[in-house]
This record gives C-alpha cells, sequence and structure tokens, in this order.
C-alpha cells in the first residue's frame, strides 16, 4: 500500500479533465445553435473542419514527441481549442483559414511549449490573433444576420462557399455581404466604428438596420446564448466566477463612466456587452485554466485588465473587437499576477505582515 | 592547416554568429523578409566584419588595451560608412529598401565581438579567415530565414534580385506558388521570431543526433568490457 504525500488542499474533485473540456464544450451548443440559426450553417462547417484539424496535429506532434497519442487526443483539449477558433471567426471565411489557424494553435502555441497545462498564450486566441494580423480581409468578412441578407442561404450554400470562395448559385462574400438594399454590411461593432470615423454621432449609427435595440441584429441573440452556456459552467462549478465577473464589471463600469463623458462617440455599457465577442470571451476564452491566472485575487485582477484593454482598443485602437488581443496582453501579464497576488499560506507570514 | 579548419566550422555550425551566439539579431529579425535584402545585408556584414578583423589584427600591438574599444568602433564606423555610399553608388534601390539598417550595421555585436573576441589576440591570416567563416555563417542563417519568409509570405524567391545584382537577375525570380492572399504574418516582425526559433530548434536537433551518434559508436566498444566485468 502507498501512502501519497501532499501538500493541502486536500479536497476532492472527481472530474477529469476530459470531462471539465467536454462540458465547456457542450456549454458553448447554445451559442453555437444560434449562430447557426442566425448567421448561416457556416459556423457548423467550421467546427468540422477544425476539430478534424486539431485532432491531426495533436496526433501528428504527440507522436513526433514520443507521447502516448490516443490517450492525451482524449483529454478533449484539442477539441475544446478548436471549437473556441471555430466559433470566433467569420463563418463564411475560406477552408484555409480555419485549418491553418487551429494547426497553428495546436502545433505553434500549445505543443510547442510542451503540450497541456504548458502554454503561456491561450492557444485558440493566439491562433485568432495570427489569422487576424495575416489575412485582416477574409477575417473580417462576417456576413449580416440572415434576417437582413439579400440572398437565401441555403446549407449546401455554406459549403459552397467555404469551399470554393463562390456560394452554389454563384455569389461570392462581398455580394453576399450586401443588404436587400445593397449596401455591403459588417458587424455592428465594425459599422459602428466606421461611422464614427466618418463623424457620424452614435445615435445616427444606432439607427441603421445591423443594429437592434441597444445591440447589433442578431449578436444580442448571440451574446444571451453564450451567457446561459457561462453561467451553467459557474452553476457547475467548472469555472470560478471572478474572472468573467471582472471582464464584465470593468467594461461596464469603464464603458458607463466613458459614456457620460462623451455620448455622441463612445456607445453604452450595454451595447459593449452585448455585441461582438463579450460573453464568449469573458465566460469560455478568459478562464481557460492554463493561461489564466490562478490565485482568487490574480483573476479579479486578470479579468479586469482585459476589460480594460478590450475597452480601449474597441474605443482608441486599430481594430473594432479586441477579446483576443487583451487576452494574449493579459495572458503576458499573468506570471506577475499570480506573483504579486499569493495567498497567505497557513502558519506562515501573519496578516500584518503582509502588505 | 587544421586550424583553419577549425575556424570554418566554428564560424559556419559550432559557433555561428546567428543560430549559437544570437549576435546580431536586430538586422536578422528586421531585413530578411525577403531573400534579396538578406543578401545584401548579409554581403554588407561580410565586407565590414573582414575590414574590421584585418584592421584590427594589423594594429593590435600599437593600440594600448585601456582605448582598444573606441578605436575598434572608429575602425568599424569608417568601414560601415565605406559600404554605405558604395551601395548608395551602385546598388540605389536595395540601399534605400534596407534603408536604416545599413548604418546600423556599425552597432552590431558579432563584429565587435569577433575584433575583440579574436582579431584583437591573432594575426592577420587567421583573422581574415574568422571573419570569412563568421560572416558567411551571418549570410547563410540570413538567407535560410529570408527564403523561408518570403516564400511563406509571398510565395516567389529571389524576388527583386535586380535591385541587387543588377538586370539579369530579374530571370532568378522563382515564383513558388501563387497566392491571392499573402500571409502577412511571415513577412512581419513576429513571422521572423517565430521563424528564427525554428531555425535554432532544427539546429539543436541535427546537433543532438550528431552526439546520439557518436555515442552510440564509442558506446558499443564500452560496452563489450562492461558485460564481461559485470556478469
Amino acid at each position: 500500500m502507498s501512502f501519497k504525500i501532499a501538500s493541502s488542499p486536500h479536497q476532492h474533485n472527481q472530474r477529469s479533465t476530459a470531462h471539465i473540456m467536454r462540458l465547456v464544450a457542450l456549454a458553448c451548443l447554445p451559442g453555437i445553435a444560434v449562430q447557426a440559426v442566425l448567421f448561416g450553417y457556416g459556423v457548423l462547417i467550421q467546427l468540422v473542419l477544425a476539430i478534424v484539424t486539431a485532432w491531426l496535429s495533436e496526433a501528428l506532434i504527440l507522436k513526433l514527441r514520443g507521447k502516448p497519442v490516443l490517450s492525451r487526443l482524449k483529454d478533449n483539449s484539442a477539441l475544446l481549442t478548436a471549437v473556441l477558433l471555430a466559433i470566433a471567426i467569420p463563418p463564411y471565411a475560406p477552408w484555409w483559414i480555419i485549418v491553418i489557424g487551429t494547426a497553428f494553435a495546436i502545433i505553434m502555441v500549445k505543443q510547442l511549449y510542451g503540450g497541456l497545462g504548458n502554454n503561456l498564450f491561450n492557444p485558440a486566441m493566439a491562433a485568432y490573433v495570427l489569422l487576424l494580423v495575416s489575412f485582416p480581409l477574409q477575417m473580417t468578412q462576417w456576413l449580416p444576420p440572415l434576417s437582413l441578407q439579400s440572398v437565401d442561404l441555403t446549407p449546401l450554400d455554406a459549403v459552397c462557399s467555404i469551399f470554393t470562395h463562390y456560394s452554389c448559385s454563384g455569389f461570392s462574400l462581398p455580394q453576399l455581404q450586401a443588404n436587400i438594399d445593397g449596401i455591403t454590411m459588417a458587424t455592428p461593432l465594425d459599422t459602428l466604428r466606421t461611422d464614427l470615423s466618418r463623424g457620424l454621432t452614435l445615435d445616427e449609427s444606432l439607427s441603421r438596420p445591423v443594429f437592434f435595440a441597444f445591440a447589433g441584429t442578431g449578436w444580442l441573440w448571440l451574446n444571451l446564448a453564450y451567457l446561459a452556456g457561462g453561467l451553467l459552467l459557474i452553476q457547475q462549478k467548472i469555472i470560478s466566477w471572478r474572472i468573467p465577473l471582472a471582464v464584465i464589471a470593468s467594461l461596464f463600469v469603464l464603458s458607463a463612466i466613458a459614456t457620460l463623458a462623451a455620448p455622441d462617440t463612445i456607445a453604452g455599457p450595454l451595447f459593449h456587452l452585448f455585441s461582438g465577442g463579450t460573453m464568449l470571451a469573458a465566460f469560455f476564452i478568459a478562464t481557460d485554466p492554463v493561461s489564466a491566472s490562478t490565485t482568487n485575487k490574480g483573476r479579479l485582477v486578470y479579468g479586469a485588465l482585459i476589460g480594460l484593454l478590450v475597452f480601449l482598443i474597441r474605443n482608441f485602437g486599430g481594430y473594432p473587437d479586441a477579446y483576443a488581443f487583451a487576452v494574449l496582453l493579459a495572458n503576458m501579464a499573468v506570471p506577475l499576477i499570480d506573483y504579486y497576488t499569493r495567498p497567505r499560506t497557513y502558519g506562515h507570514r501573519p496578516r500584518s505582515e503582509l502588505k | 592547416m587544421s586550424q583553419f579548419k577549425e575556424l570554418t566550422l566554428q564560424g559556419l555550425w559550432k559557433n555561428n554568429p546567428g543560430l549559437v551566439q544570437l549576435l546580431g539579431l536586430c538586422p536578422l529579425l528586421a531585413v530578411t523578409a525577403t531573400v534579396t535584402n538578406a543578401l545584401g545585408l548579409g554581403a554588407a556584414t561580410l565586407l565590414v566584419l573582414l575590414g574590421s578583423n584585418i584592421a584590427v589584427s594589423l594594429v593590435r600591438n600599437h593600440v594600448a588595451s585601456e582605448i582598444r574599444i573606441p578605436v575598434f568602433v572608429l575602425i568599424i564606423a569608417s568601414l560601415v560608412t565605406a559600404v554605405q555610399l558604395l551601395m548608395n553608388a551602385y546598388t540605389y534601390d536595395l540601399y534605400l529598401s534596407l534603408g536604416i539598417f545599413i548604418p546600423l550595421i556599425v552597432t552590431n555585436c558579432a563584429i565587435i565581438g569577433r575584433a575583440e573576441a579574436f582579431a584583437s589576440k591573432n594575426p592577420v591570416l587567421p583573422s581574415a579567415i574568422d571573419a570569412i567563416m563568421m560572416g558567411l555563417g551571418f549570410m547563410l542563417v540570413l538567407l535560410v530565414l529570408g527564403a523561408m519568409r518570403e516564400v511563406l509570405g509571398q510565395g516567389t524567391l529571389f524576388d527583386g534580385a535586380d535591385l541587387l545584382l543588377g538586370d539579369w537577375a530579374k530571370a532568378l525570380r522563382v515564383e513558388v506558388f501563387h497566392a491571392d492572399s499573402h500571409f502577412l504574418l511571415a513577412m512581419l516582425p513576429p513571422g521572423a521570431f517565430l521563424g528564427m526559433g525554428l531555425l535554432i530548434a532544427l539546429k539543436n536537433v541535427i546537433d543532438n543526433k550528431l552526439k546520439q551518434r557518436q555515442a552510440v559508436e564509442k558506446g558499443s566498444i564500452a560496452r563489450a568490457r562492461v558485460t564481461g566485468a559485470a556478469q
């Protein structure tokens, strides 16, 4: 009989890595479903492509490194990376975008650093930044929600346009992007950004059809779906509530103050929370157990830092949405955050000596 | 002769300025977006390195050791100025595209490093050989990195070689594949860092393989004795 000596905490958690990763991926399902219904079936094809690429590249590298292939593949971490990247990119992006991105995420960002648990950066977001920097055109071609599209898209059209750049009936992506009036549509954040740079006020911009209530058409539902999935994860104690709360609170407070100071140029907190990738990033991406901060206080700082960076880049930076950059920058700060927020060990250094 | 062989091996592989000493990384990473730029900067660095090693080796017994660094810097700076003026006169377009990185050769640690570590202690001929080998080693890394980034980024090789070599070199341009959208990351600085890391990793892999093979060859003899003693 062997006696295992381990340091505290001595609590037991019956969940394996594979189980946790699977639950996180399952919690994305409401968001994926909403995206498929409101924005077309492209996202499903991207998911298949991403998962196949992730498994293949993970198996290849594990084989090269002389590690057990099948048992590592079964931990579902590659699957989760693939899912997160596939739902983050535009659903009708050409097939090679997602293939290059997933392969980069698994091979360069995860396995070259030593595999699961050793990567400094969030693989999905590092790959997203790679794609955004390398292929800015393809990575910004979001189609408008189905209700605003001028051409009806069937699931077969999604396959055609992802693999051949043209839908089966011969429309190119820029043509599909045009709405009923023939005006090319972008994401709400992108539209707002362009309008503001053209000198329009916030209210004038928000009256366009791409906006609905206080967020973008379709994007509100998408964010609500991810919010529901995220709350489920917190309820199941898969993720800590600290990071999502800190991200959302810091973005909310900053944009609330800013919109009071400059009501014509900076959108309000609700717009920021329910447009772009806020809920997906706050609950699914920033909470990556490997690259996020691990102390309780540190998680609050880490989340707040992401919210601050997103607010700054969205309003004053060069890109319409900024979660990938914000998460990567915050990943870099994690060792420092963890160092300064180390919890006190019981029996060492009384509270009064801690600064 | 064995000394020259050793110098060659050191410069090109074992002590390569780019891959092992990691000197001169700033130009190495900044100008290797295309093979032509890499070749131009590699040749300029080689010339300066050769000149500075010879000059430093010649004056090594006449310069007091307290002021040797300023003297070396003066020598290198005048050589760089000469190379810069030459490039300005004969390869003007390349001169424009390399820009600030030609004057910055002065600050390339590989050059002052070789002057201090080798040329100031050795006669002229070994110093010259050392300069050529180190310069070639540096140029080789520039070329490989430049080729990797140009193929990935634009799908071409030797694009714009005529800027460096004259009009005939237009025929050198190879189009490896045609891409509608360029893989910009390879052309941007992050691509240079990633490529450099991969090159160093590749060198380590090759070194490890070589070491293993040597160990196996030696080990087979040793094992014959050990087996007898142990059992």
